[in-house]
């Protein structure tokens, strides 16, 4: 290595290797992701007066968090979260029972092809609309109140669990399936004493994971009549009172804080 | 061992009684609990609109199909302004959630006291559904995509911080202390031994967060925050159902498409 001058050392000087090794994908990715934006941000209408405008009521939504109103709607907050805790209990419950069938309908090493196909694609109208979209649906179908808005829960709730459940059927250790077909078992005894034992803690955790979903989202499903705090947060926003939205909100933030703290405490001893 | 004597033959049983009693007792009480909540909802409900509530699924599926496919040259628009939304929204909340989540770790924070506030600025961003975050954001922009952006990128910005920042607490020690051990300075330390270990997964993140996002973008105009809802909440109150019907085909590929997507780039990530 005589011939290793200090000029080639300087030369051969190491660089950092780049994220994609492609220099033809890299570049073009670059550049389109670039004329994307342009495009995208161009596509954007900013009015400047109207957000001058509206800084000054946002000064007021701020003003209303440094001091939110608690006392004055205190009927319809208590009303309105009692609501949302209560859809969200029963419809995380009734979710979970249900999903239970549709998940192990959704295993493809358990159910025969038809029953997967309708179970899948229970699953995926379910996961591909926004609860909101679906509780427009059943508030036509039930009217407005919380029976919609548990639905909706629901059923989002069935699309979530029986999707996780499904891959964890998929993925379970398959000697246990077999020595109970190899004694003559039946479909469902196979479930009960090879499927289940497998899967429910994680059925636990998962179940305990989506309460808090659930609760977050209950506070939203109202904003189209499908009950919870949702609607009457809408209507003091329609009615500007910024400092009843804001305690409507902490108690919001309160409420999915300690329900995320007590089921992640769950969920590690579950572990 | 939960052994009992009956009649002079050994009996097993999975748990003993305490257990068994205190297993029966966690039943009962979610039971209770379930039907104490039902009730309020039962009561809550008017059960003669429910009472004709499969006649109302037949009407409204009658008058969604066929879909007004006619609708849909009105609505490229704002699905291109939905997609606009939920892409620059992500966009807007990597950027600052990644910073922030250098600072919510705890082998990276430059302080304690920092650490927590930007771990609060997570929780607050998360406990806030984007539908909400639109409501007070319409309130001050004005109905429009903009106030969607930065609904999106403010329900965002905690979602990706925390995911961050788990995935940079469990970051492997033994290439930081080499790079360390070089002279690097802090700067360096992060280029060179932190982002390395981390980029693949923030990227995976942000992928999934934009997935969730265009989902939620599709909502968000119900608010007033732009995009495909605004059409979706106008239709409703028309009830022009046939037009709700082309709405709901066109959000159906979209979330099946940035699905199909995002799963694809992270496959190919991680």
């Amino acid at each position: 290595m005589a011939e290793l001058t200090a000029s080639s050392v300087t030369s051969r000087r190491w660089r950092k290797p780049p994220l994609i090794r492609n220099p033809w994908l890299r570049w073009g990715l670059l550049i389109g992701t670039l004329a994307y934006l342009a495009v995208a941000i161009s596509s954007v209408p900013v009015d400047g007066a109207r957000i001058a405008r509206g800084l000054e009521r946002g000064g007021r939504i701020l003003l209303g968090f440094l001091q939110p109103d608690f006392a004055s709607r205190w009927y319809d907050i208590q009303i309105g979260v009692l609501e949302s805790l209560t859809m969200t209990v029963v419809s995380t419950v009734a979710g979970v029972l249900l999903s239970v069938p549709v998940g192990l309908g959704a295993a493809r090493n358990l159910a025969p092809a038809p029953i997967y196909l309708a179970c899948r694609s229970i699953i995926t109208i379910s996961r591909t609309f926004q609860e909101v979209v679906i509780a427009i649906a059943f508030v036509v179908m039930f009217g407005f109140g919380p029976l919609a808005g548990v639905c909706t829960l629901a059923f989002a709730t069935i699309g979530f669990m029986a999707k996780l459940l499904a891959e964890d059927i998929e993925e379970i250790d398959p000697a246990p399936l077999e020595a109970l077909r190899a004694t003559g078992a039946g479909w469902l005894k196979t479930v009960t004493y090879a499927v289940m034992p497998q899967v429910s803690a994680r059925l636990v955790g998962l179940s305990v994971y989506r309460f808090d979903i659930n609760l977050r989202e209950s506070a939203i499903v109202g904003i189209v009549g499908a009950g919870g705090i949702g609607s009457t947060l809408q209507t003091t926003f329609n009615r500007y009172d910024y400092d009843v939205s804001a305690a409507i909100l902490f108690i919001i933030i309160a409420l999915v804080m300690t329900t995320e703290l007590v089921s992640g405490q769950i969920r590690r001893r579950l572990q | 061992m939960p052994v009992t004597v009956v009649n002079n033959t050994k009996v097993w049983q999975r748990y003993d009684k305490a257990t068994r009693l205190k297993i029966w007792m966690g039943w009962i009480t979610g039971t209770a609990i379930t039907l104490l909540c039902w009730q309020l909802i039962s009561n809550n409900t008017r059960w003669e609109f429910v009472a004709d509530a499969s006649q109302q699924l037949s009407a409204f599926l009658q008058r969604m199909f066929p879909p007004d496919w006619a609708y849909a040259e009105q609505l490229w628009k704002p699905l291109w302004d939905t997609i606009t939304i939920a892409t620059l929204g992500t966009l807007l909340a990597v950027s600052i959630a990644l910073p922030l989540s250098f600072v919510a770790a705890r082998n990276t924070t430059p302080h304690p006291i920092l650490r927590y506030v930007a771990l609060l600025i997570i929780v607050i961003s998360r406990s806030v559904n984007s539908l909400i975050w639109a409501l007070i954001l319409v309130a001050i922009t004005g109905p429009g995509v903009l106030a969607g952006i930065l609904a999106i990128a403010l329900r965002s910005i905690g979602f990706i911080g925390k995911l961050a920042y788990e995935s940079i607490e469990e970051t492997s020690y033994e290439p930081i202390e080499a790079i360390t051990a070089t002279g690097a300075n802090r700067l360096q330390v992060l280029d060179y031994a932190y982002l390395p270990q981390v980029l693949p997964s923030f990227a995976g993140i942000s992928i999934f967060r934009w997935d969730i996002n265009i989902r939620e973008a599709t909502v968000l105009g119900l608010v007033g925050a732009g995009g495909i809802g605004l059409n979706l909440n106008a239709s409703v109150d028309l009830l022009r159902w046939d037009r709700v019907g082309m709405i709901f085909v066109l959000i159906f590929v979209l979330v099946l498409i940035s699905e199909a997507i995002s799963a694809r780039v992270r496959k190919a990530i991680i």
